[in-house]
């Protein structure tokens, strides 16, 4: 009995949670406890997962008993049980995070009951798309996904959630049918969508259906990962939704995108065909990202444009179809899904002590509260890349990659990733000077929660802050979580680079996870380049 | 492998009218777009399935090449499944807008409206800071028993001044 035949569990415990909550709705203590139990058992059981594949090898689980091709499969990689993990430690963050939030809050003043449902519904799409070995499953694990962010996202029916709602329900209903569309097409030219039946026969169609075909599936998870140009609705529906509920958005869903990206590229369309436009798209979702962010007064919506610019980053390593890109892109994955939720997590805690997120209204947090500034200033330059956080190491990885593969467009691209980094630089430093470093009576607008001295609570219209604690210990303990998480990536960054790279090592290759689903003795296609790249 | 012409044409036509609708401002046309475009991608998925035969697994004596394909037909049950859900959803939202804004047109972004209007000039970057023209450093000499820069003692040394450092007897002032 192999640990990996659990692996269909990472979705069926969330699922089970979801539907056990969902029966405790009227008692909020009940559903906490199970809903925290577990997430915590599933994580525990996706460390077994990576454990069990740490020195590599691929496991595959046949559900139901139906043989691949019939059937549907889950595949444990190194690449899948890594975001698994990393995707799972930090839900649990933000689930701690949102519960102690609706404690100091009261539970009263949004349907709070209908969080934990919906959010481990959300945990159970994310783990299937990341386990899925079928393409019609992982198009499954994208509704689940995307169903539930619907409701979280307008959680409350609040005027500015269900704007922001309608963009990005309409956005994300689109690009699902252009992904069916694709799947369709697919299962017309080559009659299966086992992704490891199709990396062999697709490989037999001619080159223009394939190029059909590629572009379509990479139009459709390009929406879903917020790839210039198809990343105008990101900024502006993720910055109104609840503070964890952004959080898990910006660290988690983009990412499921890009994964889903990583898989097209390498398993299905594996060779150099598309390599030129995706570069190029990377290089303009950098630039044009931090641009946005530049131009921002409002913190969350700042961090939503570098969380656009930070995938191009990832595109980047994704497009030189090397190992040493490939592998830093992974790592650079796992880095920015535990940095840019605690960024997020963080300028929840800043909301609540200085009473907004606009940096006009906000002034002198480092003298109010120097916790929020350590926890701040930590995870913001490891975003931006100084030296010697794990942000600093993945984008040397990619830069080495670059120079490695020494095109032009390469060079041009290592060059808009340092530029890219130096900018997101300046735009935290702004946040940082103004939202922390001035005095609150500098702020142009300075906020009364920020200009009360501690103990005196406000009234009027922001007044319910007559009932709540400014920072309730359970959001700091979890953000801090976080971020201790973010340098332990630091700190453990050799083995993770060594298993990125072996895992983007097994991608390029194919041969692990073809034969792990279609058995040992299954021919495996040579990769056919176009020439020019390696 | 033979396809079935009207479904073809029937295809085509909600992709159009599809489009079309979730171009428009309102709401509910909008959902009907997606509806017409999930319909209509359902009517894709069935054409890949080749054409029209018997019932799968059902009568032993039946050959493979017989029957209708079966996955397609249950891909188009999911599909179904899902967009019933997203379409409920956005009914719900398409109401809630009404209550709460009494219009059922997409609202443009407040945010975006507002950095849109905001002119080039930032009050923290464009500021107008005095230049310091002098090319030597500030010196500062000893005046009255204080160390002060050189321009503050040259004006106290000027007549009518009161910032006079007190003498040995105690006045000055």
């Amino acid at each position: 009995m192999n640990i990996a035949s659990f692996a269909p569990l990472a979705v069926v415990l969330p699922i089970l949670g979801a539907a056990l909550t969902f029966l405790l709705i009227r008692h909020s203590r009940a559903q906490r406890a199970v809903s925290i139990g577990l997430l915590s058992l599933t994580l525990l059981l996706e460390c077994l997962l990576l454990a069990s594949v740490w020195d590599g090898g691929t496991a595959a689980v046949t559900i139901g008993g139906w043989l691949p091709p019939w059937g549907i499969v889950m595949v444990v990689d190194q690449f899948s049980s890594l975001m698994l993990v990393v995707s799972s430690a930090v839900s649990l963050a933000v689930l701690v995070y949102a519960t102690g939030q609706g404690m100091a809050d009261g539970d009263h003043d949004a349907p709070v009951s209908i969080f934990h449902p919906t959010y481990l519904i959300l945990v159970a799409g994310v783990s299937n798309a990341f386990l899925s070995g079928d393409l019609f499953n992982l198009y499954v694990g994208f509704e689940i996904l995307l169903t539930a962010s619907y409701v979280l996202m307008t959680l409350g029916g609040t005027g500015p959630r269900i704007r922001a709602g309608v963009t990005y329900v309409v956005v994300s209903v689109v690009s699902s049918v252009l992904f069916l569309i694709a799947i369709a097409m697919v299962y017309g030219a080559t009659g299966t969508v086992n992704m490891a039946d199709l990396a062999i026969k697709l490989g037999e169609l001619d080159q223009g259906t394939k190029t059909l075909l590629h572009v379509m599936l990479l139009v459709a998870f390009g929406i879903k990962a917020a790839v210039f140009p198809l990343s105008f609705w990101l900024p502006d529906s993720y910055p109104t939704a609840p503070a964890p509920v952004t959080a898990v958005f910006a660290g988690l869903l983009t990412k499921v995108g890009v994964y889903a990206m990583v898989r097209t590229e390498t398993l299905l369309f594996p060779g150099d065909t598309l390599n030129t436009p995706l570069m190029v798209a990377a290089l303009l979702t950098m630039v044009v990202g931090i641009l946005g962010a530049l131009a921002q007064n409002d913190i969350k919506r700042l961090l939503s444009f570098t969380l656009v610019s930070h995938i191009g980053y990832m595109v980047f390593g994704l497009a030189m179809s090397s190992t040493a890109g490939l592998g830093a892109a992974v790592f650079y994955v796992a880095h920015h899904i535990t940095i840019q939720t605690s960024l997020f997590l963080v300028t929840g805690l800043i909301e609540r002590r200085g009473g907004s997120s606009s940096v006009d209204r906000l002034g002198g947090l480092a003298k109010l509260s120097p916790l929020l500034a350590l926890l701040f200033f930590v995870p913001a330059m490891n975003l931006a890349g100084i030296p010697p956080f794990s942000g600093f190491l993945g984008k040397v990885g990619l830069m080495q990659a670059g120079i490695e593969l020494g095109t032009p467009l390469a060079y041009a691209l290592v060059i808009g990733g340092v530029v890219t980094s130096l900018l997101t630089l300046l735009a935290i430093a702004r946040v940082w000077n103004r939202a922390f470093w001035r005095k609150p009576s500098d702020a142009e607008h300075p906020d009364p929660v920020l200009l009360a001295a501690p103990g005196v609570r406000v009234a009027g219209p922001g007044a319910k802050l007559n009932t709540v604690t400014l920072l309730p210990r359970t959001m700091v303990g979890s953000t801090l979580g976080l971020v201790v998480l973010g340098v332990a990536l630091t700190v453990f960054a050799g083995p993770l680079f060594k298993v990125s790279d072996q895992a983007a090592h097994d991608m390029l290759n194919r041969s692990s996870y073809i034969q792990a689903v279609l058995g040992e003795d299954t021919v495996v296609p040579m990769i056919l380049t176009a020439g020019g790249g390696k | 492998m033979s396809v079935n012409l009207t479904l073809l044409i029937v295809m085509g036509a909600l992709y159009a009218c599809g489009i079309y609708l979730i171009l428009e401002r309102s709401l509910t046309r909008v959902l009907l777009g997606l509806m017409l475009l999930a319909n209509a991608t359902n009517l894709l998925i069935l054409a890949t399935g080749g054409y029209a035969g018997l019932a799968p697994f059902y009568a032993k004596e039946t050959g493979a090449e017989d029957y209708s394909d079966p996955l397609p037909q249950a891909l188009i049950l999911t599909s179904i499944v899902i967009s019933f859900a997203v379409t409920a959803f956005m009914l719900g939202i398409i109401y809630r807008t009404w209550v709460l804004a009494r219009q059922d047109d997409i609202q443009d972004d407040v945010e975006d409206l507002r950095v849109a209007e905001t002119p080039s000039f930032d009050a923290e970057d464009d500021a107008e800071i005095p230049a310091e023209t002098s090319e030597f450093p500030v010196a500062t000499v000893m005046a009255g028993g204080r160390e002060m820069p050189a321009e503050h003692a040259a004006a106290e040394e000027k007549p009518g001044s009161t910032n006079v450092a007190p003498g040995p007897e105690g006045g000055g002032k």
